[in-house]
């Protein structure tokens, strides 16, 4: 290699898209990332541990934070976003819209800002589940380490009171959104993808009863830098959980809502159980399935799951959730099709399984690249532009990482053409 | 080098109020430092530029920066490596924001890490990397999906690639096969299988050399340098990585007695139904007859403790893709599937609910019981529990197919026969497969610059091969890059240093040769390591296991902890205050301890925290020079070893341990509790435990009384 111009864009800054860039960069490439959020890590930032090792996912994220540091060739934008592309592989024009952090470089993370403000807003790492400051620190490991001011503060006197807070002149709240157009020889587009808006599967009862949570929300109920400070508790009434009914393929294998299967969230079911069994010693955890897909070497993880006689799997299509008024819990309703007995369980708290739909599913970017009925890119018609990751299957963490990989050479190899 | 140390202190971030930086700088003055200054925002473009200038202008070559955290503002405080050296001392995550301000215990605290900090520049000296490693071709290990993508891409990169193949043509078990399963939308056709194209691609290729019906006779030397031996007088080679892509071979299925195989001649395996597709003519083998009902047996031996615990994860789809072959050859055929679960992930459940559409029946049990006989009307009788009605069921068919699973072809071959001082194959991780632990990092094996893909890495679809074939190429390009420069791969990917040896003093105990977990070192006849720098991943593990302390690096070695440890300000008289060593991971302890000083939690102001490469690089001489020295108690953060290990070194942490458990012995001898010393396995997000488990150390060391070698 040794080429000086091989450059390459990265959209999306999660894991698919941080190991492509520094994949590409260590090997030789010079690489930009862009990201939405204001930090990078995408989804993985907000899990509370990986299956099957029932690991922190901030101990990659830190070793890739270090690559990132280390290497001259990586840089980053956050808060960017991809308006338009032009060009042809090996020459791609990228324009770009930066939209304000208010803060700026000199920001030490020192907090101050934090301490004056008052205003609050939902915070968007934990969901909604609660509420940051405006004045916020993403979250403790967040790369950038830099705060964010929240734009629903910009123009109030709260906004003028952080900047006068901060010792470093770091807010500037003059900033506005700008566009920036940059040159590169190759895409690689991992826009990663969204949990299903379990809303739309009202039998379910997301969004009308407090206690029906989603398995991404759970991650965050388990996070020790969660919005509980990991503790199991109901967000009805703050009662200890000692009861969890799993519903796995929410929304998943239907054909009115996805209709294939996402082949992550039974595993990351049997991780949420262990979650509910570590914290809560008399706890029990019902897991309501079609099939188990634990595929390949999880098939252990599933078989150790299965050794906690608390933990019961209940083949069964859940059909009704109800608030059982007597309890303050849930009442989850279905048939047990081995058996053939009905469901009738009461639980604390119910975590919907829902699955994965791709980044590309509401905004197909105006890019040459096919989409399957689902939203999937099956393939770039233009070659200088690479999928990788969950926008073009649902896949789990290590998946995504081996395809983000391959997404890097093709990467290189079209910048190598020009 | 003659080094001119620059002090630079940051009074910002509320450092000032907590420390009197007049008496910090007064102790760096104590070493023989070039210049210390102190400025109220070190970060800032003033603050930075200063100590640019200082570089530029040629007065200060090495810049101690006592300000936040190593792992903040690097974009700023950020030099040249070859040229100059740096130290970060974290007076503010580490001191400032976890202890009070203004107090004599927070003070000695930060002139300690000054202290430190200043010593370790003074004992690191600039990277003179290790430039021999120059060969750039990929030799690629098997010819089947996975290897032939592989080769392609490592090609079309512009990398000379050599392609071993041990059959006479390309393809592996795909060209065996009579059609795909669905790969394209609407994910609903079996779809032909067509190689050519690619083994076409392959042999136009100016940058790939094929090897067919050739085999690995031995492979020695190290990435930029592996010196490869064909069997049979085919050729010597030099290359410098290695994509492993030998693919997998089926379950054995003579050891499937009780689902009937071999003992009746109508039990066929799923590869064998493959071979009959492809010639033409799917038939019972008894008689030739096509068969009017086929009964499928999933997971064959799969997740099953008997035979392979793991799911294949393609023979469910394999199974539908091949019932509709029989539905092709004659659409009244009845096809049953029996099954555990059916696993049909992401768009594949679109192909499962079209084969049930087209009169597949399924029925759930536990395949593993099922009882297969002679049956009277049709050849075979089937006994199973359907578990959906609760009932038994018994049926008659004409031919039964298991779908057995998929092994790795380096289950009892280790085919790169690696001249390696730890063997000839490729450290498995379970199950033979030799697949990464690693979540984070799906193409790490234990053999820098040897990467895994395809189907001998884990079960996985062909498509999926193809695509883990173009990663591994990838990896394997990266390692030849990096190799070439004398840089180190990951997880230190550009370290410059790596191990020398002063080889004089070697004792030849092997402990380094054995314990390093990537094989670094091979040995002569008398047992003297000899070294391969590039496959080195500068864990420092070898300088931790060596009694004798002659491994070092440029820019960490046994010395150089030793002194930091030895610079530490131990009070004489106890007086309530101990002093505590925390020897911590870099990697997930340190960034743990600074989430500590971000949440503004306190911990006793007797640790001193030194970050390590890996816990596994302790040295024994450590603990005795602390010991001996007075300090009260030595604390070790690692990370969790076991099955689930954590340690991106793959043993590191646990080799700690196992040295700990050794010192442990001598202290009861030598009548120093052996208490004094904490293992805790910390992962990066057990920031919260870390004050109490401070606490709770500090407690015990307080019941223990004062260290007795204090002040000898």
């Amino acid at each position: 290699m040794g080429d000086e111009d091989q450059n390459i864009l990265v959209v999306g800054g999660g894991i698919s898209g941080i190991t492509a860039a520094i994949e590409a960069a260590e090997t030789g490439a010079n690489v930009v990332i862009v990201e939405r959020n204001p930090y990078l890590g995408g989804r993985v930032a907000q899990l509370n541990q990986y299956f099957p090792k029932l690991c922190p996912p901030t101990c990659g994220l830190e070793i890739n934070f270090r690559r990132i540091k280390n290497n001259p060739k990586i840089s980053f934008l956050t808060q960017a976003e991809v308006l338009s592309i032009s060009g042809q592989p090996g020459a791609y024009s990228v324009t770009l819209q930066l939209n304000p952090r208010y803060v700026n470089d000199n920001c030490t993370a020192c907090g101050k800002c934090a301490e004056v403000c008052e205003t609050t807003v939902p915070s968007q790492v934990n969901y909604g589940m609660d509420s940051v400051k405006a004045a916020y620190l993403p979250h403790q490991m967040a790369y950038p380490f830099k705060y964010v001011l929240a734009p629903e503060i910009i123009g109030t006197d709260e906004a003028t009171k952080c900047a006068e807070a901060c010792p470093y002149n770091a807010i500037d709240l003059s900033m506005k959104p700008e566009t920036l157009t940059l040159e590169f020889g190759a895409v690689v587009w991992a826009t990663g993808w969204d949990p299903y808006e379990a809303e739309k599967i009202d039998y379910l009862g997301f969004g009308q009863f407090p206690n029906v949570m989603t398995n991404v929300m759970f991650e965050r109920l388990a996070a020790f830098n969660g919005p509980t400070s990991g503790k199991m508790l109901r967000p009805s009434d703050g009662k200890e959980v000692k009861s969890v009914a799993f519903v796995q393929c929410a929304g998943s294998r239907d054909e009115n809502h996805l209709a294939y299967c996402s082949g992550v969230c039974c595993l990351a079911s049997l991780k949420q159980s262990t979650y509910i069994r570590e914290r809560v010693p008399d706890s029990k955890a019902f897991i309501y399935y079609i099939d188990v897909r634990a595929m390949g070497k999880y098939e252990d993880f599933y078989t150790r799951v299965q050794q906690d006689e608390n933990i019961s799997f209940i083949k069964s299509k859940i059909a009704r959730i109800s608030e059982d008024k007597e309890s303050g819990g849930l009442l989850v309703e279905g048939e047990d099709v081995i058996g053939g007995s009905r469901v009738s369980q009461v639980v604390d708290l119910v975590v919907l399984a829902v699955g994965m739909t791709p980044g590309t599913a509401k905004v197909k970017p105006d890019l040459e690249m096919n989409y399957d009925d689902f939203g999937f890119v099956t393939g770039s018609g233009a070659s200088g532009i690479i999928p990788a990751g969950c926008v073009k299957a649902p896949m789990e963490v290590a998946a995504s990482l081996q395809d983000a990989t391959a997404a890097a050479l093709k990467a290189i190899q079209v910048a190598v053409r020009r | 080098m003659d080094q001119n140390i620059g002090v630079y202190l940051c009074s910002g971030c509320g450092i000032g109020d907590a420390i009197d930086l007049d008496a910090l700088s007064s102790v760096a003055e104590e070493s023989n430092v070039s210049k210390t200054m102190t400025h109220d925002c070190l970060c800032s473009a003033e603050g930075a530029q200063i100590i640019k200038d200082d570089v530029a202008s040629g007065s200060i070559n090495c810049m101690v920066i006592g300000a936040c955290s190593g792992r903040v503002k690097s974009d700023v405080f950020a030099f040249d490596p070859m040229q100059t050296i740096l130290e970060r001392v974290n007076l503010r995550e580490h001191v400032t924001w976890c202890q009070p301000a203004g107090n004599e215990d927070t003070q000695a605290m930060a002139d300690d890490y000054l202290r430190m900090g200043i010593i370790r520049v003074q004992k690191s000296t600039l990277p003179e990397p290790y430039l021999e490693a120059l060969d750039k071709t990929v030799l690629v290990v098997g010819g089947g999906v996975a290897g032939m993508q592989a080769a392609l891409d490592a090609a079309k990169a512009g990398y000379s690639v050599k392609l071993v193949e041990k059959e006479a043509e390309l393809g592996g078990h795909m060209a065996k096969w009579h059609k795909n399963t669905p790969t394209r939308p609407p994910y609903q056709d079996i779809e032909d299988i067509d190689l050519s194209s690619t083994i076409e691609q392959i042999s136009n290729s100016q940058n790939i050399e094929v090897f067919k019906n050739a085999e690995i006779e031995k492979i020695s030397g190290a990435p930029g340098m592996f010196d490869v031996t064909l069997k049979n007088g085919a050729g010597a080679y030099r290359v410098g990585s290695i994509v492993l892509a030998a693919g997998w071979k089926p379950y054995d299925a003579t050891k499937l007695e009780g689902l009937g195989f071999q003992k009746f001649p109508d039990v066929i395996t799923n590869v064998q139904v493959e071979e009959m597709a492809k010639a033409g003519s799917l038939a019972c083998p008894s008689d030739g007859s096509a068969p009017s009902v086929v009964a499928f047996v999933q997971c064959a031996g799969s997740r099953d403790p008997e035979h392979l615990p793991y799911c294949s994860a393609v023979c469910c789809r394999v199974s539908l893709k091949q019932a509709m072959y029989f539905k092709e050859q004659n659409e009244e055929t009845k096809v049953i599937v029996f099954y555990k679960d059916m696993r049909t992930p992401e768009q594949a459940e679109e192909f499962y609910k079209k084969v049930q559409k087209d009169g597949v029946i399924f029925v759930k049990t536990d395949t593993s019981k099922i009882a297969i006989s002679e049956g009277s009307e049709k050849k075979l009788t089937i006994e199973a529990l359907d578990e959906l009605l609760g009932e038994p069921i018994q049926m008659e068919t004409d031919l039964v197919v298991l779908a057995t699973g998929m092994q790795p072809a380096v289950l009892d071959d280790p085919i790169l026969n690696l001249e390696y001082r730890q063997g000839p194959a490729l450290p498995e991780l379970k199950y033979g497969f030799p697949d990464s632990h690693f979540v984070c990092f799906p193409y790490e094996t234990r053999r820098t610059g040897i990467y895994t893909a395809g189907c001998v890495r884990q079960p996985m679809t062909a498509t999926r091969s193809s695509n883990d074939g173009t990663g591994a190429a990838l990896k394997a390009i990266q390692c030849v890059e990096l190799s070439s420069q004398g840089k180190a791969v990951h997880p230190r990917a550009g370290d410059l240093s790596y191990p020398s040896l002063f080889i004089q003093r070697c004792t030849q105990c092997k402990r380094c040769t054995e314990e390093c977990p990537f094989g670094m070192y091979n040995e002569d006849v008398k047992g003297t390591p000899l070294p391969y720098p590039t496959r080195c991943r500068r864990c420092a593990i070898c300088m931790g296991s060596c009694p004798e302390r002659i491994i070092s690096f440029s820019n960490y070695s046994v010395d150089m902890i030793g002194s930091m440890i030895k610079s530490i300000s131990v009070p004489e008289d106890y007086e309530e205050k101990p002093r505590i060593i925390g020897l911590i991971c870099e990697n997930d302890a340190f960034p743990a301890v600074d989430m500590v000083g971000l949440g503004k939690l306190q911990y006793p102001p007797w640790v001193r925290f030194i970050p390590l490469r890996c816990l596994g690089s302790i040295n024994l001489v450590w603990i005795a020079d602390a010991l001996s020295k007075g300090v009260d108690g030595i604390v070790l953060f690692g990370c969790k070893f076991g099955d689930d290990y954590q340690c991106h070194f793959i043993k590191g942490s646990e080799l700690a341990d196992t040295r700990m458990s050794k010192i442990k012995e001598t202290l009861d001898r030598l009548v120093l509790e052996s208490d004094r010393i904490r293992l805790e396995q910390l992962s990066i997000d057990d920031y919260y435990r870390i004050p109490q488990i401070l606490e709770e150390f500090t407690a015990r060391l307080e019941e223990l009384g004062p260290n007795p070698y204090k002040g000898f």
